[in-house]
């Protein structure tokens, strides 16, 4: 068979979604360090976002999946933990994608910038630890509605 | 540990060193992922049993780091679970502040309060370890722990200066805990090798800071820190555990010691 480009790997690897939050794809995520041919076997190194989280066993497999689906047989998956993953890594895409899912993006400013549903910036943090390591939560003061803000990391 | 032949308990060699530094720290995390894990479904509110289990996370995924490396160190072909699960008490490194039970919700936060200011002041130290891997692994903790910290500060200024209540069983906690961050901050011949490496800082260079964020804590939380400054020792050498110890890992142990090598 004719080896795929890394370019067209990369492609294929950004079909994969997260396992906690599908609407972004694991390339938007910023886990996916580096994509290698070593001769014929082919190397992805993969950054997890937190120590425990429990979507990194997951993530791998669906890597090895995605890449057997792919017709890439025996793949190499490499963690890497140096240096450590950071929300500055999300591509633009999955920020908009967050976003418009109801997740409001990481913010150096520490908070969110917005609502995600009325755009209000009128809001107040209620926990900053949400329904996953990486996220806190918040509430918007004038639609009231409860979100989730994806933590800078 | 490989110790009983011949070989001179004030002197270890480099790697043995490494991996008793590295058992303290991956057995502390462990501890305290363990006890945070118990208050899973039952804590007092929503929103703290959720920043509960995402705590215990990260001082789990921390431990896998940190016992993962000691396997290695010890080259006897163990893994992180190994070490964890198949160990009895004896062989433990952990701080005795981290056996301690969970107690009220009050303990649970003052333990976790004292153990943040310590683990912080820790990890921001090792981000400078002479040793690639520690280092590696040091960057990856101290973001979380910084988020660790800062919410066990505000909960303790919140319940310290809170209501008579809260302010009473905040006061019992510290009295309680107090005597067990001693230990964190004495240095041994392990310490003392691993800070003449540059591989960790000596203990007791963390002891300054750590006591004025205390103060300056506990002040704006309305209590009053104790006057003593006796210290237990003996979870970090091994050699004098807690009682608390067994009981626990009869808990999280009990899968491996009933079912040998059971995997899902």
């Amino acid at each position: 068979m004719v080896r795929p480009t890394t370019e067209q790997i990369w492609d294929w690897l950004d079909g994969v979604p997260d396992p906690e939050i599908p609407v972004i794809s694991i390339v938007d995520l910023g886990i996916i360090r580096d994509i290698q041919w070593q001769g014929d076997a082919l190397e992805v190194t993969l950054t997890p976002t937190y120590s425990g989280c429990p979507a990194t066993s997951v993530i791998e497999l669906s890597v090895s999946e995605a890449l057997q689906n792919h017709g890439i047989d025996a793949p190499r998956l490499k963690r890497r933990i140096a240096p450590p993953w950071t929300t500055d890594w999300l591509s633009p895409k999955g920020r908009a994608k967050l976003e418009a899912y109801g997740i409001a993006p990481p913010n150096p400013a520490g908070g969110p910038a917005r609502c995600p549903r009325c755009q209000s910036q009128n809001l107040a943090r209620i926990s900053q630890f949400g329904s996953t390591p990486c996220k806190a939560l918040w509430r918007c003061n004038d639609c009231l509605e409860p979100f989730d803000y994806f933590k800078c990391h | 540990m490989g110790r009983s032949d011949g070989v001179d308990l004030m002197q270890p060699t480099d790697d043995e060193a490494l991996f008793e530094f590295l058992l303290r720290m991956g057995d502390t995390t462990l501890l305290l992922g363990h006890r945070l894990s118990e208050w899973c479904g039952k804590a007092p509110i929503l929103e703290e049993d959720i920043a509960l289990a995402n705590t215990a996370l990260d001082l789990i995924g921390q431990t896998q780091m940190w016992l993962g490396l000691a396997a290695e160190v010890e080259g006897k072909g163990r893994s992180a679970d190994d070490l964890a699960m198949l160990r009895d008490v004896w062989d433990f490194r952990s701080a005795l502040l981290v056996e301690q039970p969970n107690g009220d919700y009050g303990q649970t936060i003052m333990r976790q309060f004292l153990f943040d200011m310590w683990h912080l002041a820790q990890l921001r130290g090792l981000t400078h370890s002479t040793n690639a891997r520690v280092k590696a692994i040091a960057e990856k903790a101290v973001k979380e722990a910084t988020y660790h910290a800062e919410r066990s500060t505000d909960l303790v200024i919140r319940l310290g200066d809170g209501t008579a209540e809260s302010r009473a069983k905040m006061q019992a906690a510290l009295d309680l805990l107090h005597p067990y961050i001693g230990e964190l901050f004495t240095p041994d011949a392990i310490d003392k090798t691993l800070a003449d490496q540059g591989v960790a800082p000596d203990p007791s260079t963390l002891r300054p800071a750590c006591d004025a964020i205390l103060q300056s804590v506990l002040t704006q939380a309305t209590l009053t820190l104790p006057d003593s400054r006796f210290a237990h020792q003996g979870g970090r050498t091994g050699a004098r555990h807690s009682e608390h110890l067994g009981h626990l890992l009869t808990q999280m142990q009990w899968l491996q010691r009933a079912y040998p090598g059971a995997a899902w």
